[in-house]
């Protein structure tokens, strides 16, 4: 065997990044584009009006190092519709994604898998004879585990918000 | 009911939004409007036909038309203007944007687009032009409500040109133009929603003011964005003796031919302008943005250095080099309040230094048979006595003019620095004279660039633009040629020109044709061609196909690797 062993790559760091927008065409692709042209991948993007009808907020998480974040924020803070953008995975935050999974319920697990759920507080939201439906909510890490935990029946299809992020306290985000 | 007083019908006074647009535009002081109309512009061009105030040049293809307004815009300082139809009109004018952009000039792009009730469906000369230009423009805007039309022309206006300057295009379906709006839109006040920052932090400025007096090694490092800035850069570097090195987009921001000025930097520069700021202990970049084409391989880039760094768009601080010394502001405001602060470092043995480099390794090169390009440049350089606004195209002819032509004041020297786009050259030119009419302006290209917009000659000749366009004629698409000799083993492919007759192409479209292949008939040429004054003068220069341009720092390596020539 002469094969080397590949060098361990630094796991990409996953950054989160809260930005305020005017709610006008057009603001989310000149946003993404500066990402794309950097090659960083967009892990989640979620994006919804605040509670000024004027103004959105896009929460995206990205995978790249922190270094390189802040140059690409700099540039993001350059478009003229953004209001605000924070690095804001080193801040003291609240973070919280809801997802759809649809998972295999014949009758003989039916019961074991709604169990499980409980403990993750998802809630089933459609029931049918083969699956199940749950809706649960959490960091996006606790939606990992559950995901890991019904894997053994097969899950069918799996529909996940993406991050949405706001500061402790009374910090503005 | 019929109400018909005088007062409602004020009140109700409507114009198309095409006309709106050229009300706005001229209050805004345009005079010259550089396109190429098509269907969906076409209510545009029956409203400026009214506006006798706003002349438009038509360009014979519209990448053309944005060049043109790009050189308007460098020349003058103020924003040019351009406009094309829908689909390949706009399409043709995403090379200027994208120069603009790189080069932050203040460049306003109107464009029609296809009735609204028809976008998305590929309808006939459709092209979803905003967001092919989202990369390539500081901002842009497809209107599809007509009330909001005045205000989006005005924010593009004040947008183009605010902070750091760049193109920003709006998209108007021809059903827009067409509709009637309220006249009193045009008498809503525009705020912008933001304003950039240009007083730089007091604080920073203070800590700048004392590592320069504090420094041995100081060096400024002067970009494009201090062309506005020169008067207080002039009085800092000469107070303080400070050395200036300009990159291409810096070139005429500080006098050149000062003995304070190293000439260029980066890849083609001057090898006495390298070796000092690659020893320099502090490095105050102002308004420049650590282009590769000037740092070559980064770690390498000044290792014993601080920086200070002086520029108006904060993403530009720390993206390639990490600045000691921040400052995010207008170069002119900071250099004002930075300037009176400063001690005089001691910096004897440093210029000692310095001039050991640049009597050891001047510019230089070797006569010959043929003329030479470097002849050429120079000889331009002197019968225009150094007064000319250069503007060139892109290659080795670029260089040489950046390393032979000296520049002296702001504004003098234009050239597609960051998106290095041959064909630039005239066109800009011809946008530049436009801008400055009584200004000699010349236009050094190369024989392959010339010929990507060449065609726009005859535009010259309509406007009796007395240009000077001389063609360093190599035979050959040099610069590339000059990276296949010493990087691919010389296996030419691809870069021999056959070349039509210049001279004679010139005289067809109308213009004055010489063609110039000995160095005796060189300066007597060039005489000529600039007394000719009421039509464009086309001087091709054969020159060398053989010639190099040195000094050459290989691109991605440092100045260890530099290449003096021979
Ligand atoms: C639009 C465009 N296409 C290709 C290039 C790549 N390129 C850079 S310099 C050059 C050769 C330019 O030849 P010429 O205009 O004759 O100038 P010279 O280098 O010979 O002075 C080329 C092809 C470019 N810069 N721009
Ligand atoms: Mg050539």
């Amino acid at each position: 065997m002469t094969n080397a062993l590949p060098t361990p790559q630094p796991r990409p760091e996953r950054r989160v990044l809260s930005v305020l927008v005017d709610n006008v065409p057009g603001v989310l692709l000149r946003i993404v584009a500066l990402f794309r042209r950097r090659g960083i991948n967009i892990h989640s993007l979620a994006v919804s009006v605040t509670e000024d009808p004027g103004v959105s907020r896009i929460t995206m998480t990205v995978e790249c190092p922190a270094a390189l974040a802040e140059s690409v924020v700099k540039q993001v803070r350059r478009v003229v519709e953004v209001r605000r953008v924070r690095d804001v995975t080193d801040a003291p935050r609240t973070e919280r994604e809801l997802a759809l999974v649809k998972v295999n319920a014949p009758a003989g697990v039916r019961s074991e898998i709604l169990e499980a759920a409980q403990v993750f507080r998802a809630r089933p939201i459609d029931l049918t004879e083969k699956t199940v439906t749950l809706e649960v909510t959490g960091s996006p890490e606790k939606i990992d585990a559950f995901l890991n935990l019904v894997a053994r029946h097969g899950v069918r299809e799996v529909a996940r918000t993406g991050s949405v992020v706001l500061l402790r306290g009374s910090a503005t985000t | 009911m019929r109400i018909t007083t005088a007062e409602t019908r004020k009140a109700t006074r409507t114009i198309s939004g095409a006309q709106a647009v050229v009300r706005v535009l001229e209050e805004a002081g345009v005079e010259w409007v550089f396109g190429h109309p098509g269907g969906a512009s076409l209510p545009l061009y029956d409203a400026l036909y009214d506006a006798p105030s706003i002349r438009h040049v038509l360009c014979r293809h519209e990448q053309v038309a944005a060049h043109a307004a790009t050189g308007y815009a460098r020349a003058s300082g103020r924003f040019g203007v351009c406009t094309a139809t829908s689909g390949p009109g706009a399409t043709n004018l995403v090379t200027g944007l994208a120069d603009a952009m790189m080069d932050s000039a203040a460049v306003l792009a109107i464009t029609g687009q296809v009735v609204r009730a028809n976008i998305g469906t590929d309808a006939f000369q459709e092209a979803d032009v905003t967001s092919i230009t989202t990369p390539i423009t500081k901002h842009n805007a497809l209107v599809m409500d007509p009330h909001a039309l005045v205000r989006t022309l005005r924010e593009a206006i004040y947008l183009c040109q605010s902070g750091r300057p760049g193109p920003v295009l709006v998209d108007v379906p021809r059903d827009v133009f067409q509709t009637q709006i309220p006249e009193e839109l045009l008498d809503e006040p525009f705020e912008p929603r933001r304003r950039p920052v240009t007083k730089g932090h007091p604080a920073r400025i203070a800590e700048a003011a004392e590592a320069i007096s504090q420094s041995r090694r100081p060096i400024l490092y002067v970009g494009g964005g201090a062309q506005g800035a020169s008067e207080p850069l002039a009085r800092l570097a000469r107070r303080c003796r400070i050395p200036v090195t300009v990159t291409l987009m810096g070139k005429g921001a500080f006098d050149e031919t000062d003995p304070l000025c190293l000439g260029m930097l980066g890849m083609h520069g001057t090898a006495y302008a390298n070796y000092a700021i690659n020893a320099a202990d502090l490095v105050i970049a102002v308004g420049a943005r650590f282009d590769d084409r000037v740092t070559g391989r980064l770690k390498d880039f000044c290792p014993h250095a601080r920086f200070i760094h002086i520029d108006i768009d904060p993403s530009e601080i720390g993206k390639n080099k990490p600045a000691h010394i921040p400052i995010v502001g207008d170069a002119r405001e900071v250099l004002e309040v930075l300037e009176p602060l400063v001690q005089p470092p001691d910096v004897e043995a440093w210029w000692k230094q310095i001039e050991e480099w640049r009597t050891r390794y001047p510019l230089r090169w070797k006569p010959g048979p043929m003329l030479k390009p470097q002849e050429a440049i120079e000889a331009i350089y002197r019968v225009t006595r150094g007064e000319a606004l250069v503007v060139t195209d892109v290659g080795q002819h670029q260089m040489w003019a950046a390393q032979y032509y000296k520049c002296r004041r702001p504004r003098t020297f234009i050239s597609s620095g960051g998106l290095g786009a041959m064909g630039f050259g005239f066109p800009a030119a011809m946008g530049a004279q436009f801008a400055r009419p009584d200004a000699l302006v010349v236009a050094i290209v190369g024989d392959g660039g010339f010929q990507m917009t060449m065609q726009d000659l005859i535009t010259a000749v309509e406007w009796r633009l007395p240009l000077k366009i001389y063609v360093v004629n190599n035979g050959s698409l040099g610069m590339v040629r000059q990276w296949q000799e010493l990087f691919y083993h010389q296996r030419y492919c691809a870069v021999q020109l056959q070349n039509p007759d210049f001279a004679r192409i010139a005289e067809v479209f109308g213009a004055v044709g010489v063609r110039v292949e000995r160095s005796e008939d060189l300066e007597p040429a060039l005489q000529r061609s600039l007394e000719v004054t009421d039509r464009p003068v086309v001087v091709d220069l054969i020159v060398d196909p053989e010639e190099n341009c040195y000094p050459m720092i290989p691109s991605g390596q440092s100045v260890k690797e530099m290449i003096l020539g021979d």
